[in-house]
């Protein structure tokens, strides 16, 4: 306890470029870029594979390659080929990791809606597009919510395994403070981390909770 | 970035490497992966059904550890590492206990499901015949639920043998270690060598519970034949 209250108390940790709410901003912005774009590929995709039934082979070994491959391996092998000159490099693996859990259960949720359901859309006279945008995807909203809290958390954590790598945010106190053998640095940056996935994990429940539509009440769970 | 042209994989280093005196050759590596890996998913497994039986039997129980255990999924490894030090020190145990509480965040509701899915009438008709309550699990209820909590189980297993590679950074992370020594050499070899076995490692570990699931659930062939 006495570690977290000099870590938190160290005025070296409130100013410059080390400073906890500089960090804070860098972990947020890296995560952010990361999830922003996994999103970008995974949901479209996901809704297209869900949506014509096409290509789930795709999604299955996505998301199977995506759990076996080591994020820390994945990190070392890309800034060794790439370098650390942009920050570019190291949003790849973030991004490679995140796309497979959007993209799954945004297939799940769409594959997933009972068939009866998009028969009675189709037979409204609505049209493709429309069927899905306007029935299939709010049915599997959860689903699609589900996808980008776990992405994020895991995103949110992959991102702390990067200071090793090069990569600035919260994940530096840890890598920094092993090596100076700075345990206070180590300790408080792990709470840091801790607390920010957290809170992350309680903004996409929230998020989830708020744009669910109230008929769509189903609890699923896909990993 | 320096050019200095190496190659991307260097088959001589893996032949020099593979089973050496040094206790980070290979095969050691290998091994106190699959020490690393393993020991949490039985572990999770061994908690996991007792655990999700109580929520079964005591439904009150469940939302409670549905929600922690949504909590300990959302937890960062390396922080948790980190956390652990003080009290396990630079030893394999620091890695095995948070991917214990992974197993049983994912396994605790798989368990749930799966006895959430034996039907109404299977389970009255074991009543019927007279079964013990206790009887009534092991033999009717356990067996319906297997591919429910071997599905659980497989994705435990694939996503523990990856995660243990993050212990690298505190020095037990199995194969792991060889991204550590890729990093700090500037050589490709150990990388793609790490990631090639990782990911051999937990599609072996996969195939093997899917094995599992197979001579569990013969029925399930069975009714696919006939």
């Amino acid at each position: 306890m006495n570690w977290l209250i000099d870590f938190f108390t160290d005025p070296a940790n409130w100013s410059g470029s080390g400073a906890i709410p500089v960090r804070l901003l860098e972990h947020l912005g890296f995560s952010a870029a990361a999830l922003v774009l996994a999103a970008l590929i995974g949901i479209p995709l996901g809704l297209l594979v869900g949506h014509t039934g096409r290509g789930s082979v795709i999604v299955v070994v996505s998301a199977n390659l995506a759990r076996a491959l080591p994020t820390l391996g994945l990190l070392v092998l890309i800034v060794l080929l790439l370098g650390t000159a942009s920050i570019w490099p190291v949003l790849i693996p973030l991004v490679a990791l995140a796309v497979p859990p959007i993209l799954v259960n945004t297939f799940e949720g769409i594959r997933g809606v009972d068939p009866e359901l998009r028969d009675a859309a189709y037979g409204m006279g609505l049209r493709g597009p429309q069927v899905l945008f306007k029935v299939l995807v709010p049915v599997a909203l959860p689903l699609i919510m589900l996808g980008l809290r776990l992405a994020a958390v895991q995103v949110v954590a992959t991102a702390a395994v990067a200071a090793y790598v090069g990569l600035g945010g919260l994940g530096r106190y840890i890598i920094d403070g092993l090596a100076t053998q700075d345990y206070e640095s180590v300790v408080g940056g792990s709470v840091l981390i801790v607390a920010f996935a957290l809170a992350v994990q309680g903004l996409f429940t929230l998020a989830q909770r708020v744009t669910v539509s109230p008929g769509v009440s189903r609890r699923l769970r896909v990993r | 970035m320096d050019d200095d042209g190496q190659p991307l994989f260097r088959w001589s280093w893996v032949e020099s490497n593979w089973n050496s005196d040094s206790p980070n050759s290979i095969v050691n590596l290998l091994q106190a992966h699959v020490v690393m890996s393993l020991v949490p998913v039985l572990l999770g497994l061994l908690v996991a059904v007792p655990l999700g039986l109580a929520c079964v039997r005591w439904r009150f129980l469940y939302q409670p550890t549905a929600g922690i255990m949504n909590v300990i999924y959302a937890l960062p490894s390396l922080p948790l590492f980190m956390l652990l030090i003080p009290e396990t020190g630079l030893t394999q145990l620091t890695v095995i206990i948070p991917l214990t509480f992974y197993a049983l965040a994912v396994l605790v509701p798989a368990v749930v499901d799966g006895l959430g899915a034996v039907p109404d009438h299977v389970r009255q008709s074991a009543v019927a015949m007279g079964f013990t309550p206790l009887r009534r699990l092991v033999q009717v209820e356990l067996p319906i639920a297997v591919p429910v909590v071997l599905a659980g189980l497989r994705v435990v297993t694939v996503s523990s043998i990856s995660l243990v590679s993050v212990g690298a950074l505190i020095g037990q992370g199995g194969l792991g270690n060889l991204f550590t020594d890729a990093f700090q050499r500037d050589f490709y070899t150990p990388a793609i060598a790490g990631i090639v076995l990782i990911v051999l490692l937990a599609l072996v570990g996969d195939g093997i519970v899917l094995t599992a699931q197979r001579l569990l659930t013969p029925w399930v062939r069975a009714r696919r034949a006939s």
